[in-house]
């Protein structure tokens, strides 16, 4: 028996998952091939809002290979409407939501026929064959425009393009004082309305889904981020017996939210296979994905602080108009409500105001996007305290220490009423500041300026923390979310001491089966080889609520620990047995029982051959070591970071280079480093992305302009700097293992720093604001006009640069 | 059309229509599902492969224009059970998290090396510039690429890729 000679929580070890990825023995979706399998292909609507008036689809039909066509009118009674868990006050307006339209879109891109063919080509091909009249319905673009009295309505039976208006105000809660007073009574205000541009997910693999309903259960693959959550709501929005419903969530080529969803076609393909009885695929292009898959943020954010002249925050005051787009998805109406408890961010503010209003666009339906509604604050605020500094003639960080929340004062309940276990601000800060050389960029900046450059340099600060790891369920519960937040975990151990652990966090990138294997090899002292992980399959891992909201670590490693020590205690009593002592005087350590002051010992992996030979048990000790455990997390986790960015802006180009980029970020305990790093890496990109060139850009008919990723600029390595990261380590005190969520941190921390760099650099020219994303165009035009950037200029698809020419045509 | 294909050492004689691409041609005909499709406008990179030992991007070309060629995909990079240094630097580095750029990343990488025994960062960022991953941030990509062109001296190329007409063997479909 080898014992562990260091531990393997801490140790940067290569991915297990890698083997399979590098050789391309993967199992997306779409490389599923079973026999007798059909193909879906569907028709998409190319208005934003229109009546469908006659659909004539005989000619498709007729088509070659076409087994069935099916039009919104013929599966009007079986499909039901896509779930919405979350409804934030009990008089939200929900509309319904069909997979396929019945009698009107509401979006383009939504789904209004769909084709099943012996192959993906004869599906395609057929579509052609569908004819659809469309009646002209006006389209709703605008979010302001959307909540004037006479606007036009996405559903005229709601009455409204009102959703639900959801308010927190810390003078009702009891919390701290009343905003209006404190601005009222502040010396110094500054109000700012920032605009959080619509994105999209733009996860690398296509959605995919194939359903096999020739089983006594029908399983259902899909590109899916939340197998268990689909199979519970396929059984709930079809009225089919969950029991007779298995999901499996193969590889899955990221999600960043983007899979966190039910979608038609999910429900599309399963009603085509149910009714011709044979396995049924279907795969989106990249165009359908960029149009169709849900986008994210899409905020207006009006902000006002109030603070004394030596900079102490005195009130902070939100008001949001988010986007819902044309349908409440899965959670579409909670994002920008996550958002609710992060402004008020690492900053002691006593008095606190947020509303949020939801609103129905003709547009496609937002819903999570990496962040999720924390990015929006995080953004809104870290711009903001820039803002106060520059108007009370202070270095930004310096307001930031002024209000943060000390070391010494956690644990900490804010305003908004979250308690923050741990953190160290100050830490992170200081270990920012020395690797970015933050005084001699300052200099350089202050020489350039005086030198009057054509580049001039700007510094982005964004000190963020977020709550994370989604979450204790009371908590859910309280904000009327429609599940829980609990994970489930399980251990097997079989009789040659090798190990399997169940999962229901359900990986797509994250490494899982490396960081699980690291925590079970220390918890029960076996090889890291020993250990196989099982996830994403509803069969294999019985339970579970998925990977979002940076969770997966805080709470599904957590259920396997708890699992795990379970384990521990049936075996203990096996062992005493064993060796013929008590269970009471055994120690338990590197995978081996030793009888306390004794060198007599026996080895996990010889309980585990005992139990299955069960020849000899303790009396009424049952014949297995298996267990499982159900954890609910006690508290978000609440990671934090400094991240400091140098840009340099071309006074006469309006180009931005980033010139360096330091992230030192806290995430607790480290589980592997490697992994931690990778998660950051991409976060920051992601992050920086909505900065400077990410946009979904609708045209005056609700059209989608940037349906390709030639005009949806998802960045390559050459528009990206390496960049300087590194870790304070402040264990949380929530769970066992210290540790914190760490796959949202570098996307919600980055957006601010690079806005606020660019600013930065041309503050001194009358620019106090660029919207999102800063393209060149738009930061010459702050420039050139000396004050905020109007929307407009630059907002065309690619920044201007994309394929497709805005006055028509190709460029 | 009646076309004659090697591909990872294989050749393949098949019938094609002429409208099929070369990637649906890997996937849904030799069953090579390691080479993915990541979008429709030949943006992406995901569906990488060489051809007579260069990359294309095999959504970019039909089926028909790589008749009597030879075509290398992800699948055909390992030899006996031995990784391609590039795959091996991409496991080391953690270059990959979902992995489904990754085939396409590793085939444009190998080719760059091919170029440049010895680029830059920078030389790297750019020779990858048209196979977008969205996990990584591309850092672990380009540190990776870095570390397979030293492993790799004096140089990679078409050669270390050629398999000899003795190992191939010959498949009909």
């Amino acid at each position: 028996m080898t014992m562990a000679a260091e531990p393997e929580v801490g140790k940067g070890r290569l991915r297990k998952e890698d083997a399979r990825l590098i050789t391309g023995r993967t199992r997306w979706t779409d490389n599923i091939s079973l026999p007798g399998m059909l193909h879906m292909a569907v028709l998409r609507s190319p208005m934003a809002h229109a009546r469908i008036t006659n659909i004539d689809a005989s000619e498709a039909r007729q088509a070659p290979g076409v087994l069935a066509v099916v039009t919104g009118a013929d599966v009007a009674d079986e499909q039901g409407s896509l779930p919405c868990a979350w409804p934030i006050t009990e008089d939200m307006k929900t509309p319904n939501a069909p997979s396929m339209a019945v009698d009107q879109v509401n979006f383009a891109g939504e789904v209004v026929a769909a084709v099943v063919a012996r192959s993906a080509a004869e599906a395609q091909d057929a579509l052609e064959g569908i004819d659809v009249d469309y009646e002209d319905l006006p389209v709703v673009l605008d979010l302001q425009e959307a909540i004037a009295d006479d606007a036009d309505l996405v559903h005229p039976d709601l009455g409204t393009n009102k959703s639900a208006t959801w308010i927190f105000d810390s003078a009702e809660a009891g919390t701290g004082g009343n905003v209006d007073e404190a601005i009222a009574g502040a010396e110094v205000t500054v109000e700012r309305t920032f605009r959080q541009q619509r994105l999209i997910p733009a996860f690398m693999e296509p959605r995919s889904v194939v359903v096999d309903p020739t089983g006594e259960q029908t399983t259902m693959w899909s590109a899916t981020q939340i197998p268990h959550i689909l199979r519970l709501m396929l059984a709930m929005t079809l009225n089919v017996p969950e029991h007779k419903v298995r999901v499996i969530a193969p590889d899955v080529g990221g999600g960043f939210g983007g899979k966190l969803q039910v979608t038609p076609e999910e429900v599309i393909t399963f009603l085509l296979a149910r009714k011709l009885g044979r396995p049924v695929k279907y795969t989106e292009t990249r165009t359908e994905s960029l149009a169709s898959a849900h986008h994210g943020r899409d905020q207006l954010q009006k902000l006002t602080i109030a603070a004394r002249r030596d900079g102490t925050v005195t009130g902070l005051k939100v008001e949001l108009l988010a986007d819902m787009g044309a349908y409440l998805r899965l959670v579409t109406p909670g994002v920008p409500i996550l958002g609710a408890f992060m402004y008020n961010a690492i900053y002691k503010i006593p008095a606190y105001h947020f509303a949020c209003t939801n609103v129905f666009t003709t547009k496609t339906p937002t819903d999570a996007y990496r962040g999720a509604g924390r990015p929006e604050a995080t953004f809104a605020i870290e711009r903001m305290m820039d803002e106060l500094a520059t108007e009370l003639g202070m270095d930004p960080l310096e307001v930031r220490e002024k209000n943060w929340i000390k070391h010494e004062e956690f644990p900490y309940t804010t305003v908004s009423t979250l308690t923050y276990d741990s953190g160290n601000y100050e830490a992170a800060t200081a270990r920012a500041k020395e690797l970015f050389d933050y005084d001699g960029l300052r200099r350089e900046q202050a020489e350039r300026r005086q030198r009057g450059d054509t580049v001039q340099l700007g510094i982005g600060i964004s000190t963020f923390t977020e709550m994370c790891g989604l979450a204790p369920s009371r908590v859910l519960g309280s904000l009327s979310y429609g599940a829980g937040g609990w994970e489930y975990g399980a251990i097997r151990m079989l009789p040659t001491g090798k190990v399997e652990v169940i999962t229901g966090s359900s990986a797509h990138g994250q490494g899982h089966e490396t960081a699980w294997s690291q925590i079970v090899a220390d918890k029960l002292g076996v090889p890291f080889e020993d250990i196989e992980v099982l996830h994403g399959d509803t069969q294999s891992s019985p339970r579970g609520l998925d990977t979002y909201g940076s969770r997966s670590l805080t709470v599904g490693a957590m259920a396997v620990l708890s699992a795990a020590d379970k384990v521990i205690e049936k075996a203990k009593p096996i062992a005493a047995h064993m060796m013929e002592c008590s269970p009471d005087d055994l120690e338990f350590s590197g995978g081996k029982f030793t009888v306390r002051g004794t060198d007599t010992s026996t080895g996990i992996a010889d309980v585990a051959l005992a139990v299955f030979a069960a020849h000899d048990l303790p009396d009424g000790v049952e014949p297995s070591l298996d267990s499982d455990a159900t954890y609910d997390p006690e508290n978000f986790s609440f990671p934090h970071g400094t991240h400091l960015c140098a840009a340099e802006v071309d006074t006469e180009t309006g180009q931005v280079r980033l010139r360096s980029y330091v992230a030192v970020d806290d995430v607790g305990k480290v589980v592997n480093p490697l992994i931690v790093e990778g998660q950051v890496h991409g976060g920051l990109v992601q992050g920086i992305a909505q900065a400077l060139f990410e946009e979904a850009v609708y045209d005056e008919s609700g059209t989608l302009m940037t349906g390709t990723l030639a005009d949806y600029l998802v960045p390559s390595a050459a528009d990206m700097p390496s960049f300087t990261t590194d870790r304070t380590e402040t264990p949380s005190t929530t769970n066992a293992l210290g540790v914190k969520g760490v796959g949202e941190a570098g996307t919600i921390a980055s957006t601010p720093a690079v806005v606020n760099a660019i600013v930065d650099a041309i503050r001194h020219m009358g620019v106090n604001d660029v919207e999102m994303p800063c393209t060149p165009m738009r930061v010459w035009q702050a420039i050139q006009g000396g004050a905020q950037s109007a929307a407009g200029l630059g907002a065309e698809p690619g920044g201007g640069m994309g394929s497709i020419d805005p006055e028509g045509g190709a460029r | 059309m009646r076309i004659t294909v090697t591909v990872d050492g294989t050749t393949y004689t098949d019938e094609v229509e002429p409208r099929l691409l070369l990637v649906q041609y890997l996937r849904e005909r030799l069953g090579k599902v390691g080479t993915v499709v990541g979008c429709d406008t030949s943006n992406c990179g995901a569906c990488t492969v060489h051809l007579d030992g260069h990359s294309v991007k095999s959504c970019s070309v039909l089926a028909v224009q790589a008749d009597g060629c030879e075509v290398t995909t992800i699948e055909g990079l390992a030899r006996d059970g031995q990784l391609h240094p590039v795959q091996q630097a991409f496991h080391d580095n953690h270059a990959l998290q979902c992995g489904f750029c990754t085939p396409g990343m590793i085939m444009q990488a190998i080719d760059l090396l091919a170029e440049d025994s010895d680029p830059d960062e920078q030389a790297v960022r750019e020779g990858i510039e048209g196979n977008l991953c969205r996990c990584t941030g591309y850092q672990n990509i380009v540190r990776a690429v870095r570390d397979a062109a030293h492993e790799m001296r004096p140089g990679a190329g078409p050669e270390a890729e050629r398999i000899s007409g003795a190992q191939a063997g010959v498949h009909r479909s």
